[in-house]
């Protein structure tokens, strides 16, 4: 069993420390506490440099310690302090860190609230579970045979076929009846190829709805987002050796994987505010009266500063659009600010909390939004940002790559 | 007998000092073997469940993280419940700690809001400050008795009816 380390504040009196242990046991993980003497708390906070007032938090850094300095087992971490917790905040980064620094465990970090659920956790603790257990499927550097791959996500549904390390078809739906929506990609995926869904090898499967498309499929791979986009994306952008960053800002949530050798070593999660997400440019670009694929060029001809939008809120976010263009503002400066919005966002709640390593490979969906990825490589001063073909099926792509070996449906 | 809040809340040291004064110590360790042995709820390991932050709002509002509004739901009723209270500045956390600063905070705030009897002492350095609080405690803990006695003597007067302070008024008139 894949032993997680709990390295918290207190999620007991949260009472989210059962959601948490169901979160891991679900992937086959069993949450641990790095076990301490009383002692060890000042000369570790001592050693560590950092005075914390609160004493769960000198607890908090001492079991960090204690890892680092292998007085404790642990295969992964998670780290957890309250959601508004100042001092948590500066403890749980500074940690993070220091494990990172020091070790080579995966280490994974959330804020929670009372009403955090274990489904909600579910995709951090099987990416950590996956990081240690399954090495030898991320190692996987070549697709072979005929498989296919199905990003089941919160917007839309995307499915991908391929064939001897191909893509030869793809398909894009918006995500309504989770099966229904499946089978509509499918068919979009072969058509023209003179393949149906009996011909495959394998079928993989991720994104939310992957578990539940997974059992009805009978899917040899049902896997959470985070590997398989980083797999798909090193894959695509030719990265498959040494470090990248992949950014995927998605429909509800951005994912922000550091990865090496093809196997992701560390990842941050944003969920908490839609002004950061790829929803937020959807709305924007309805309210803006163009379609999403014309909001990115449209941005690239505005200029941000001329409008004033960098609201956490999705509604708020709307409302400073609504202001700008009552005030007289042109559309092309607002889905400029949009788009720097969001960037400015990432940059701010996620991308701080991760060690940047080049190069920076955008997926996902809103990858090809060519005015989010500039004011991404702008709020990052400028570096270069990889886009690769297929980067908006990243997850099938990712998925049909996976499965590549283990699926032998056709040997029946 | 009076019931006394102690900060930290589960200092057994404290708990014990008021219990060999015949006190009652509102010690957290009582509430939290009621949460553990309630039979309705399995939320190991305090069967605090994401209703307690909820109650914890009378005592802070939802901006406040969860972990402080956990610790209130507890910690606040024993203070709503208070008659005195020891308060121990600066204690370790071998000595009793709750884990959170900000919980602290307001938990003392809380006390030192009541109006009731309250002993505020640093926690000692050496042996002769220990003599010292412990000596301070005890001498607080007799005093209660006096004050509780005090207001139950207050409480025992019968109130006075106007028509009682008519006469009396009437009566001093006449003899004036």
């Amino acid at each position: 069993m894949v032993k997680i380390a709990l390295v918290s504040c207190g999620t007991e009196y949260s009472g989210v420390q059962k959601e948490i242990e169901k979160a891991a046991l679900t992937f086959g993980a069993e949450i641990v506490l790095p076990e301490i003497d009383l002692d060890y708390i000042e000369e570790a906070c001592a050693k560590f440099g950092f005075s914390a007032q609160s004493s769960s938090l000198k607890l908090m850094i001492a079991r960090a310690m204690s890892i680092v300095e292998g007085k404790s087992k642990a295969d992964a971490v998670f780290i957890a302090t309250c959601f508004r917790c100042a001092e948590g905040a500066l403890v749980r980064n500074a940690v993070r860190k220091f494990i990172q620094d020091n070790t080579r465990i995966p280490v994974v970090t959330y804020s929670f609230t009372e009403r955090t659920k274990a489904d909600e956790l579910f995709i951090r603790m099987e990416a950590l579970a996956t990081t240690v257990t399954r090495r030898s499927i991320l190692a996987r550097e070549k697709q072979e045979g005929l498989t296919l791959g199905i990003d089941s996500g919160s917007t839309t549904t995307k499915v991908v076929a391929m064939e001897n390390n191909k893509v030869i078809g793809t398909g894009w739906t918006e995500t309504k009846d989770i099966m229904e929506s499946v089978f509509i990609g499918v068919d979009e995926a072969f058509e023209g190829t003179g393949y149906t869904i009996d011909d495959v090898d394998g079928i993989g499967t991720t994104g939310y709805g992957r578990i539940n498309i997974g059992k009805q499929l009978n899917a040899e791979l049902i896997q959470e987002e985070l590997s398989v986009n980083a797999k798909g994306a090193v894959y695509l952008a030719g990265h498959q050796k040494g470090e990248a960053t992949v950014l995927d800002i998605g429909g509800m949530d951005n994912k922000v994987i550091t990865v090496n050798d093809g196997i992701p070593d560390n990842f941050t999660m944003g969920g908490i505010c839609a002004g950061a997400s790829g929803r937020f440019l959807d709305m924007t670009s309805r309210r803006l009266d163009v379609t999403i694929d014309q909001l990115g060029p449209l941005a690239l001809q505005g200029n941000y500063r001329n409008a004033l939008l960098n609201s956490y809120c999705i509604v708020f976010g709307i409302q400073d659009l609504v202001t700008t263009l009552a005030a007289g503002g042109s559309k092309a400066d607002a889905a400029a600010a949009a788009c720097h919005s969001v960037a400015e966002q990432v940059y701010e709640q996620q991308l701080q909390e991760i060690d940047l390593r080049e190069p920076l490979i955008q997926v996902g969906g809103t990858s090809l939004i060519s005015g989010l990825v500039e004011a991404v490589s702008e709020m990052l001063g400028g570096i270069d940002v990889i886009v690769p073909e297929y980067s908006q099926h990243i997850g099938a792509v990712g998925a049909a790559l996976l499965v590549s070996g283990m699926g032998h449906r056709q040997d029946k | 007998m009076v019931e006394i809040a102690i900060y930290p809340p589960n200092s057994l040291i404290l708990a014990d000092l008021i219990e060999r004064k015949g006190h009652t110590p509102l010690a957290l360790q009582k509430q939290i073997r009621q949460k553990v042995k309630d039979p309705e709820i399995d939320s190991p390991p305090m069967n605090i469940t994401e209703d307690d932050p909820i109650k914890g709002l009378k005592y802070a509002a939802i901006e406040v993280p969860s972990g402080v509004r956990g610790r209130m739901s507890i910690i606040g009723p024993l203070i709503d419940a208070a008659e005195a209270a020891i308060i121990v500045d600066g204690a370790p956390f071998g000595f009793g700690c709750v884990g959170c600063a900000r919980t602290n905070e307001l938990s003392t705030f809380l006390l030192r809001d009541k109006d009731i009897p309250t002993l505020e002492v640093t926690y000692p350095t050496n042996k002769d400050e220990t003599y010292q609080m412990v000596n301070e405690i005890n001498d607080f803990l007799d005093s209660l008795d006096e004050l509780v006695k005090s207001d139950e003597d207050f409480k025992d007067e019968a109130p006075v009816s106007e028509k009682e302070d008519l006469e009396f008024v009437e009566k001093e008139l006449e003899e004036d």
